[in-house]
């Protein structure tokens, strides 16, 4: 019922592998969802389907109860902020020019955009002194946060963060833990977010989707993976990964 | 007679095939429009092969035709047999002077046994007639250094068999000639396999620097005797006769055709060597001309510079250095305006992509002359600035559409992906993100097309298109160095000025981000 995103039987396999078995999956409204996994799981895939970096086989995909097709999906991508790991941030414009290129192609107005500029700065504590910065004149960190800012914008209903936080050092990593969940809170905003840490999967997840092999293994909160693990490969997955952040 | 003409020649066109059917209706134009050009005084055109005796031949019947009270122009250098022959009988050349042994040999295609009988039936088939021989028999002659053939007793062709260390250096109208180099080493079994292809100019400073020891000449060069050479018994008589004769259109006005018979049997071989010495004495084929009339050649005042009279030097540079780069320009944009949307389907890949980079590096791979002399055959082109500007575009396509494609390839996909996920667009991501990110890689392709154009360029005047190509081309063929230098140096200064030019076109074009 307050499910954002829905996933009905979507598959994608490559030429020579399965990417993902048909699955289903909703995405509730104002939480954060985790997908977790070993690498080629299939959690960046599954991201990838919804924003249609890459076709489904077979399936439906709907958003806010509206199947995504090819013909509409450039309007749905309005609605979807997505960050990846290396920010990707375009390095011919500076940090300003890319936060406002897609609010300046859908025709927003000049204060209302230094508004919104001004917002998400004071948002994401990224200095104004930095907007007129190339990417390469800026740390990796603050890459991250200029990536964020221009994922939010158009302020999305849904976020897409593909290991965001995955090329950083880990001091930078962990202030940027803290202030990505203070926002997220602030702006009420529905994320999937996509790790292959137990540890940053537990910070954020409301909810934690786990996935092996192309297939989602078992959805719930860390308690319920821990105390009632679907199969072995679930308390194999946990213990190991707890053993590694605890000791 | 006309009528005739009309007819037999339409006839053998025919058997000659579609590629003729142009020049079929260029000829019947012409055969109707000369008697209101008579009457109009359109001027004779006489054209030249591009050596030095040509000229001179070109430049005397000029003067016998201007003399008679016929209006003339000659169109210096035009190139080698075969365009001469098609622009006689396409009509943009009225007469122009050629050899009995090629007419055979290389028109006619027959054995050299042919009488001036003969000879003149045949080229009557194809509405051109002949004058009698003019006087002297510019054969084919082997020449070697004077010195050498004492030391070794090299005294007649035949001897050279038993040197077979010797460097041959041979003009590459020669090494492919039907009775040229391949026959004459049958003939005299000839062992030397040091055999290399030169300009004939050149090859004259290449044998004086003992680059090479043998060399192919005409019996009646001028540069025989200034390099102390001596010309080789031809023992086994294999070369035949080259009796200089004119060649004309039958259709030509009689009055011209009455002039130039004039000069029939007046030129003996020694009168010749006069003149072509005289030619390159002077750098100036107008006065060895004068010679042959006897008349005092009105000196210019001062030194002046080879071939030109009455231009000054800075006059003449300036409309080379113009003309050369509104060929380089013109074509150069030409390549830009193709290149650019072509790499970026190629960026693309599939059997398209493939098919475009095949293409344009097939183009890269044909010597440029080549490339020049395969579209001049082609309708609308011909001996034109649009062949050379066409031949240039071709040439600076592959820089640019190799370059845009692998710049757009080289976007890692990471970016490509977040430009889509944004929802831009393609045209805007494309305009906006993949351009601009891959415009160093584009401006670097431009600047190559550049630099390669400006040096091609100078080949564009071996097609009459002029630009710095002139001065190199008249230089070679009088192996005057100073007018050699006179282009060679404008065009490389023009090459560094062009690539400075486009090394500041970088910091406007090239987004400030990516040059951090």
């Amino acid at each position: 019922m307050t499910a954002l995103v829905e996933l009905v039987d979507v598959s994608k396999r490559y030429v020579d592998a399965v990417a993902l078995h048909p699955t289903n999956l909703s995405i509730e409204r104002g939480k954060t969802t985790v997908l977790i996994g070993p690498s080629g799981c299939g959690k960046s895939t599954l991201l990838r389907l919804i924003i249609r970096l890459i076709k489904p086989d077979s399936g439906r995909i709907d958003f806010g109860g509206e199947p995504i097709n090819p013909e509409n999906i450039d309007s749905f991508r309005r609605r979807i902020g997505y960050v990846i790991q290396e920010g990707g941030l375009f390095p011919h414009l500076t940090a300003r020019a890319n936060v406002l290129l897609m609010a300046r192609h859908v025709g927003k107005s000049q204060e209302e955009m230094q508004k919104r500029l001004l917002e998400l700065c004071e948002l994401t504590r990224f200095s104004g002194n930095l907007l007129p910065r190339y990417p390469v004149e800026v740390s990796g960190g603050q890459r991250q946060r200029v990536s964020l800012m221009r994922a939010l914008m158009l302020a999305p209903e849904l976020l897409l963060l593909d290991e965001p936080l995955g090329a950083l050092d880990p001091l930078v990593r962990v202030s940027l833990q803290k202030d990505l969940k203070e926002i997220f809170a602030r702006l009420g905003q529905t994320v999937l977010f996509v790790t292959h840490d137990l540890a940053e999967a537990i910070y954020f997840g409301d909810e934690i989707v786990l996935m092996n092999e192309g297939h989602i293994v078992q959805k719930g909160t860390v308690t319920d993976l821990r105390d009632k693990p679907a199969n072995a490969f679930v308390s194999e997955f946990i213990n190991a990964q707890r053993g590694l952040v605890l000791t | 007679m006309k009528r005739s003409h009309l007819s037999r020649s339409g006839g053998l066109q025919a058997t000659a095939g579609l590629r003729r059917l142009g020049s079929r209706r260029s000829l019947v134009a012409v055969l109707l429009l000369v008697p209101v050009a008579c009457a109009f005084g359109t001027p004779v055109v006489i054209g030249s092969k591009k050596f030095t005796e040509s000229y001179v031949l070109g430049e005397i019947a000029k003067r016998t035709l201007t003399n008679a009270g016929i209006p003339a122009e000659h169109r210096q250098g035009m190139g080698g047999t075969i365009i001469l022959w098609q622009a006689l009988r396409g009509g943009q050349i009225d007469a122009y002077p050629e050899y009995t042994g090629t007419i055979t040999q290389e028109i006619l295609k027959r054995d050299d046994a042919s009488s001036l009988e003969q000879i003149r039936e045949s080229l009557a088939r194809f509405g051109v007639g002949m004058t009698e021989p003019l006087g002297f028999n510019n054969t084919y002659a082997l020449v070697m250094r004077r010195s050498d053939a004492q030391r070794l007793g090299v005294r007649a062709i035949s001897d050279l068999q038993k040197y077979p260390e010797l460097k041959i250096g041979l003009t590459h109208e020669f090494l492919d000639r039907q009775d040229g180099w391949r026959p004459l080493r049958e003939r005299y079994a000839l062992p030397q396999q040091n055999v290399v292809g030169i300009d004939h100019g050149l090859g004259y400073a290449a044998l004086a620097k003992s680059s090479i020891d043998v060399k192919d000449a005409y019996s009646t060069d001028a540069k025989i005797e200034q390099n102390d050479l001596i010309v080789l018994e031809d023992d086994f008589q294999f070369f035949p006769k080259y009796d200089a004769v004119f060649l004309f259109r039958s259709s030509m006005r009689p009055d011209a055709i009455a002039a130039l018979r004039r000069l029939e049997g007046t030129l003996d071989e020694k009168r010749m060597i006069r003149l072509n010495a005289e030619a390159e004495r002077t750098k100036n084929y107008a006065k060895a001309a004068d010679l042959y009339f006897n008349v005092a050649a009105p000196r210019p005042s001062g030194h002046s510079a080879p071939s030109y009279i009455g231009e000054s030097f800075p006059h003449k540079l300036v409309r080379w250095t113009l003309r050369h780069l509104e060929l380089a320009g013109f074509s150069l944009l030409l390549s830009v305006i193709f290149g650019i949307p072509l790499g970026i389907v190629a960026s693309r890949g599939g059997p398209i992509g493939q098919g475009i980079l095949g293409f344009a590096s097939i183009v890269q791979t044909i010597p440029s002359l080549a490339l020049l002399a395969l579209l001049v055959p082609l309708p609308f082109f011909g001996i034109s600035v649009r062949t050379a500007i066409a031949a240039l575009f071709l040439y600076g396509l592959l820089p640019i559409v190799r370059n845009t494609a692998s710049g757009l390839q080289d976007i890692p996909r990471s970016l490509r992906e977040s430009a889509i996920a944004l929802g831009l667009t393609s045209m805007t991501r494309l305009w906006e993100i993949y351009l601009p990110m891959a415009s160093r890689s584009i401006l670097s392709g431009i600047k190559t097309s550049a630099v390669i154009n400006i040096g091609t360029a100078t080949l564009a005047a071996l097609i009459g298109a002029g630009g710095l190509g002139e001065p190199i081309l008249s230089g070679l063929n009088l192996n005057d160095h100073v007018t050699i230098l006179q282009g060679a140096i404008p065009a490389a200064l023009l090459a560094l000025l062009v690539q400075w030019f486009f090394d500041l076109l970088d910091r406007v074009l090239i987004p400030k981000g990516l040059r951090l």
